[in-house]
């Protein structure tokens, strides 16, 4: 099988600058934000990624699709050591953000995390006021200010997860007294607040009504502009929709990486078309 | 389906209301016994001190003082203990050593009471005793250590409580860290959390059950007797001193309830029981209270 994966940076090296209608996607596609090289990740003994080698470019949104199981949650949490807090967790291989490798000794995980944000499937808002949410993590970075510069950031960022309009009268309020959908923007407001320049979304909608669904979508376009942003998703439309690059995953290994609308039109796998077409059990 | 829910409650509701029975008859059976002493002194037994069977006059002050004063001691230095242990158990310690620590809690939490109490007066009460003797004059001073160097008091029965409710504090508080999901801590680990930072936040999240478990352990230590009797000096004065024996409600009960002569002398014993029991539900209220209002604040229709 391994013979099949694709080498996407091959083929993304040499975009052909006329063939997306997304603005200045050619210029972006030359610089690498996040370069993985044979990664391969394990639970104790058990191998969950294998091999993964994948440029992910700026400001553009990267999505991850494939079968349950088979390792994107996972691999998104490599890109920011979240799978460090698991007992037994181990990395093989490299993993570079703006060239540096975040797996090396010595590495400032903490400084590493703030700036690679993190959105988690279902919301886990702290059982605090909307306000001491967006601040945390201000706060534990040091990042607080002033009275004022805390009020101003924590509205920034509340007006970036495009919140600011529903909750500025409530901001006091507890944080678990919102809707679903108000939560998971709240969990985005709080992630962009200490101004992080990539952002990890791992099915940032699976829990939420398609009116919600539709906002973080339209959420993750309008941040796209000023982020780096990787996104799980289940949802084929989803991928579609709001990424420009699409990486398929099956068993733990990277099948094809490419632009979004060749995967979901001409995909060069087997696999992966019929992953996409729904063919797959 | 129907029918065996509605069984449920039913049966469910049957054994609350037999709880609810116990308390009230416990509660009414308590004030019969006391009657006597009840109509002699009225509030005046909360209020006063002086305890002398032989003239007959009764009151309770000195006890509620030394149980309130010695419980809230035990919990001053019970909680910071027992939360630093099971922090440690539960986010910090390997885990080969966890499963040894667990057990040594468990176990302490099981010694009976009387071996606490021999423990106290071999160990403990020699060693406050020094501590005392080398106590600086200038300290010696105040009001707060006050009186002769004695070992038994109220520094020893704090001390002896508070390693009495420490195993449960922690073990309570230990379970309820354990309940708080791996999403809060990862939430603070991505947003540039340190190890300390995160079980912070997960200390915050899990506030309403560790305030649980600390008043969990205030009531123990309010009821606890044999130990507390063992060290505390019973001696009846209201002081503020550390040094000084005291007395306690459930010790007095069980000193002297054997030899209670007269109708009125039991009364007042059995109402200083009453007082206790009083007081236990008060604060067991109190925590409840406590703990639904910050429920309360927490859910909301999406905490579901
Ligand atoms: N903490 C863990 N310990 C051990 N194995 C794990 C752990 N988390 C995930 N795995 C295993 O690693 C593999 C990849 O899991 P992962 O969660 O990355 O899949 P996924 O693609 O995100 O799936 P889904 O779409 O269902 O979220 C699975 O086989 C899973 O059982
Ligand atoms: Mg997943």
């Amino acid at each position: 099988m391994t013979g099949q994966i694709a080498n996407p940076s091959i083929r993304l090296k040499a975009p052909t600058p006329t063939a997306r209608p997304t603005e200045g996607a050619a210029n972006r596609e030359r610089d690498v934000k996040i370069d993985v090289e044979h990664l391969s990740f394990f639970y104790g003994a058990k191998r969950a990624l294998e091999d993964i080698s994948v440029k992910i470019h700026p400001n553009v949104v990267t999505a991850f699709i494939g079968p349950s199981g088979c390792g994107k949650s996972t691999f998104l949490r490599t890109l920011n050591r979240m799978n460090d807090i698991i007992p037994g967790a181990r990395v093989e291989g490299t993993a570079r953000i703006d060239g540096n490798d975040i797996y090396a000794p010595g590495v400032d995980v903490v400084g590493l995390r703030r700036r690679v944000g993190m959105v988690f499937q279902k919301s886990n808002p702290f059982p605090k006021s909307i306000f001491e949410n967006v601040a945390y993590g201000l706060r534990i970075n040091g990042m607080a200010g002033s009275k004022a510069e805390l009020a101003g950031r924590v509205e920034e960022s509340l007006r970036q997860a495009a919140l600011w309009d529903e909750v500025k009268d409530r901001l006091q309020e507890s944080a678990l007294a919102m809707s679903g959908g108000q939560q998971q923007r709240l969990c985005i407001a709080r992630a962009l607040a200490v101004r992080p320049d990539i952002l990890l979304m791992d099915e940032p909608a699976s829990a939420l009504d398609p009116i919600a669904t539709q906002r973080i979508e339209e959420l993750v376009y309008d941040l796209k502009k000023a982020y780096t942003i990787v996104i799980v998703t289940h949802n084929m439309q989803q991928a579609a929709r709001v990424s420009d690059h699409t990486a398929f995953f099956w068993l733990g290994r990277l099948i094809e990486y490419d632009r979004t609308d060749k995967i979901f039109t001409a995909p060069a796998e087997k696999l992966t078309e019929d992953y996409v077409t729904g063919r797959f059990g | 389906m129907r029918s065996r829910d509605i069984g449920f409650r039913l049966s469910t509701g049957a054994f609350a209301f037999v709880l609810a029975s116990i308390v009230v008859a416990i509660g009414f059976e308590l004030s019969r016994q006391s009657m006597l002493s009840i109509q002699k002194f009225g509030f005046d037994f909360w209020r006063t001190s002086t305890w002398d069977p032989v003239a007959g006059q009764f009151g309770a002050l000195p006890f509620i003082w030394g149980t309130l004063y010695s419980s809230i001691l035990a919990l001053l230095i019970a909680t910071p203990v027992a939360i630093g242990i099971a922090v440690f158990i539960s986010e910090l310690c390997p885990r080969i050593l966890r499963t040894p620590l667990v057990f040594l809690t468990e176990l302490l939490a099981a010694i009976p009471s009387i071996v606490y109490g021999l423990w106290g007066i071999f160990v403990l009460v020699p060693a406050v005793r020094s501590l005392e003797i080398a106590l600086p004059d200038s300290l010696r001073a105040l009001p707060l250590f006050s009186g002769p160097p004695l070992g038994v008091g109220m520094l020893s029965a704090a001390l002896i409580l508070a390693v009495m409710v420490v195993p449960f504090t922690s073990t309570v508080a230990r379970e309820v860290l354990r309940t708080v999901p791996l999403a809060q801590r990862e939430a603070a680990y991505a947003l540039g959390a340190t190890q300390f930072e995160a079980i912070r936040a997960a200390i915050f999240y899990a506030r309403t059950g560790i305030v649980g478990a600390v008043m969990l352990g205030f009531g123990r230590a309010l009821g606890e007797t044999m130990a507390v009797t063992m060290v505390i000096g019973n001696n009846p004065q209201v002081s503020a001193s550390l040094f000084a024996p005291q007395y306690t409600m459930a010790a007095v009960i069980a000193n002297e309830f054997t030899e209670a002569a007269d109708e009125l002398y039991l009364a007042a014993l059995v109402e200083i029981g009453l007082v206790l029991f009083i007081i236990t539900l008060v604060v067991n209220g109190l925590s409840r209270g406590l703990i639904w209002t910050m429920a309360g604040r927490k859910s909301g229709r999406a905490a579901a």
